[in-house]
């Protein structure tokens, strides 16, 4: 039986969460299968004679990814660009026994430890010049696990080293020992907390609402994610101090979304990976000192000051106190200065000059002679099968026309339009 | 060419995207070493090698101009035998649009061609080949750059270098003009491509096909040009001086060499209240 379910695959959403529905369809036939998960009548809809035609997956995927640039965009527009681009966040992971948890596969802290992996990642390459701290709960009691550093490998060996949970959650002691790190930060920064609360109740020493107004005098951000129910205590510590508050859901969506537990775990934790809007009051705009250190010339050896250990060629010499560091960015362990390179702060300047989003073409608007025939990016041809003209997008600036996959490359990784780009007009825009 | 559904590739299999710089002031100037025909007549034979090493690899030419930025040539469209014919009738279209499209009468010195637009134009259709599916050649881009840069297209070369680096695509460089180029000099080593600036342009057929024609699995074999030292500091936005030391904004990132009250970029005050504590970080 099982051999017959496996040889039959599953042509839909047989990719990489196969194991997931695996487990949790394993009571069920593989012809029952083809009904439960499947469900091949909701990837079909009416048009308007009446014919059944199956969705267009593209034209939707594109949809909700317009929703979401548009979004970003009014919450940007609102105020003057300005990103909190330098970032103190701490993560608190809750390893009480409800992380234990089997709902997800194989258990809650895995993946969350999983996404943490991703999060962190990314964090770093949106947010070179921001700092991560990781913080576990465990036995009702808070942890530091790492402190502030700007090396993603630490942080996750760290993490991956100390899973397994036991006891209650507390809010309030994690809560505390935030507070008690990032008082320390300089103004400039914002400070940050995400945390990833399995537990459905909190288990507090003390009143939990004086740590929350605490944390909203320092101005610490506070964001949670649940990966249970909706808890009033997280939801007012995060309207308290301006964060955000959701819930990982697991619901088949009419539309036939990416619907699993984990998959929408992992879009709310990157949600937080582009810098947040700045708050005026939250952070104090201020000149920071920085250090620009050339690389050291080849064959040349020198005892490195993060290693302690006389290393060969490489490396960089700070510019004040002329110590050697292996990596860049990092703080000089002797004098203490800010030492990055230029290419690091040219990764952060994207969020500060964001591409317009493009308008929509209706097809009836633009005569067909009058409309290019491929996409002004990749060439692609913009008519669909029958030299209907299809879907397409135009940059509000330069007037140029692109396909949906472009509109969606451009605007999430490459941040330039090519139009504007090609134009040396507009150059004085950008 | 080739019919799409036959294809087998291997990992020897190339897309090149070449970005061929036409802008007329650097031709035209007395500081460049040889004609704009002779460039050409070595970049077609080497393009025309590209194709021959792999019947698969296939060969895209932009071009970028100074005032705009175009396809030119696209191997996989099938232009049968006349391929350096289209090239040249499509580059003459695209020099006259080009010239045509030009509203200042004068520039100092040779100007910068809008390499920007070229590279995002180049990363978008690679993106479209990444999309065809699982088997598509390697992709990788080369730079043949004389202008100068432009320095009013640095934040949009580097965008363009982050999004290179993300989907693991090389920029290879050869500057062909008098001075080193600083941007393609980080593209480069950013995203793991060969930088070079020959010797004797008259050779460059030579240093074409002996750098940059290997397809990316084969170059682990080779002895490429090492990387220079790319100077990774950065120049504040006051007095354009490279500096080692100097003032951040916390709130753009702006760069300052001395203290300022005020950001002239984002036109934030700068902290009042916390001056010890910015001085003793």
């Amino acid at each position: 039986m099982s051999n017959f379910g496996n040889g039959k695959g599953k042509p839909m959403n047989g990719d990489d969460d196969d194991d997931e529905d695996e487990g949790n369809e394993r009571d069920l036939e593989a012809w029952e299968r083809a009904y439960a998960d499947e469900r091949s009548w909701e990837s079909l809809q009416e048009d308007e004679s009446g014919l059944l035609r199956p969705i267009d997956n593209q034209a939707l995927h594109h949809a909700q990814y317009r929703r979401r640039l548009r979004s970003l965009s009014s919450a940007s527009a609102a105020s003057r660009i300005q990103k909190g681009l330098i970032r103190y966040l701490y993560l608190v992971i809750d390893l009480s026994r409800a992380a234990g948890e089997m709902d997800l596969r194989p258990s809650r802290m895995v993946v969350v430890a999983k996404q943490v992996e991703a999060f962190v990642r990314e964090f770093f390459d949106q947010n070179p010049l921001s700092q991560i701290g990781l913080i576990t709960i465990k036995n009702g009691v808070a942890q530091c696990l790492t402190d502030l550093g700007g090396s993603p490998e630490s942080h996750i060996k760290a993490l991956m080293g100390k899973l397994g949970c036991a006891g209650e959650a507390s809010l309030q002691n994690a809560l505390e020992l935030v507070h008690e790190q990032l008082d320390k930060i300089p103004s400039y920064g914002h400070r940050e907390v995400i945390i990833l609360y399995s537990a459905l109740s909190t288990c507090d020493p003390g009143d939990v609402l004086e740590t929350i107004q605490k944390c909203k005098k320092s101005k610490i951000r506070c964001s949670v994610i649940g990966l249970s129910a909706e808890i009033y205590i997280c939801k007012y510590l995060c309207q308290e101090t301006g964060g955000l508050y959701s819930v990982a859901l697991d619901e088949v969506s009419p539309k036939k979304e990416i619907s699993n537990l984990s998959a929408h775990l992992k879009e709310l934790i990157l949600e937080h990976a582009p810098p947040p809007p700045a708050i005026a009051e939250f952070a104090i705009a201020n000149l920071i000192k920085m250090g620009f250190p050339q690389r050291a010339a080849e064959g040349v050896i020198s005892i490195c000051s993060c290693h302690k250990e006389a290393k060969f060629g490489g490396g960089y010499t700070c510019p004040r106190c002329k110590a050697r560091v292996c990596e860049l960015p990092t703080e000089c362990r002797i004098c203490g200065l800010t030492l990055v390179s230029s290419p690091h702060l040219a990764r952060s300047y994207h969020h500060l000059f964001p591409v317009t989003p493009f308008d929509d073409v209706a097809p009836s608007i633009i005569p067909n002679h009058r409309r290019p025939k491929n996409c002004f990016g990749c060439q692609q041809s913009l008519l669909n099968p029958g030299n209907m003209p299809g879907r397409c997008v135009t940059c509000p600036k330069c007037k140029q026309f692109f396909c949906l996959d472009c509109d969606i490359y451009i605007h999430e990784s490459l941040h330039n339009c090519p139009g504007c780009e090609s134009l040396r007009d507009s150059k004085s825009v950008s | 060419m080739t019919p799409v559904s036959s294809k087998h590739y291997s990992d020897d299999v190339s897309l090149l995207m070449v970005l061929i710089d036409t802008n007329p002031f650097f031709w035209s100037s007395t500081a460049t070493p040889f004609s704009f025909s002779k460039f050409l007549s070595q970049v077609l034979s080497f393009l025309n090698s590209i194709i021959l090493l792999n019947q698969l690899n296939q060969v895209v030419v932009i071009a970028t101009g100074f005032n705009s930025c175009d396809y030119i040539y696209d191997s996989s469209l099938g232009h049968g035998k006349q391929r350096a014919e289209t090239l040249l009738q499509k580059l003459e279209e695209f020099v006259v649009r080009d010239e045509k499209l030009n509203k200042e009468e004068s520039v100092d010195g040779i100007g910068s061609s809008l390499l920007s637009g070229s590279l995002s134009m180049a990363l978008c259709y690679i993106q479209r080949v990444f999309r065809s599916g699982s088997l598509h050649p390697q992709p990788r881009i080369l730079c043949l750059h004389g202008s100068q840069d432009g320095p009013g297209q640095y934040v949009a070369i580097m965008n363009s270098i982050f999004s290179a680096q993300r989907s693991m695509v090389p920029i290879d460089s050869c500057v062909i003009g008098s001075q080193h180029s600083a941007f393609l000099q980080q593209a480069s080593y950013i995203t793991g491509g060969v930088y070079l600036k020959p010797q004797h342009l008259d050779g460059l057929f030579q240093y074409l096909s002996t750098v940059f024609a290997a397809d990316l699995h084969s170059r682990s074999f080779l002895q490429l040009p090492k990387p220079v030292g790319v100077d990774f500091r950065a120049s504040c936005f006051c007095h354009k001086n490279t500096i080692d030391m100097g003032y951040i904004c916390s709130v753009c990132l702006s760069i300052f060499c001395q203290h300022h009250k005020k950001c002239s970029t984002c036109g934030s005050a700068f902290g009042q209240p916390q001056t010890s504590v910015s001085a003793s970080n």
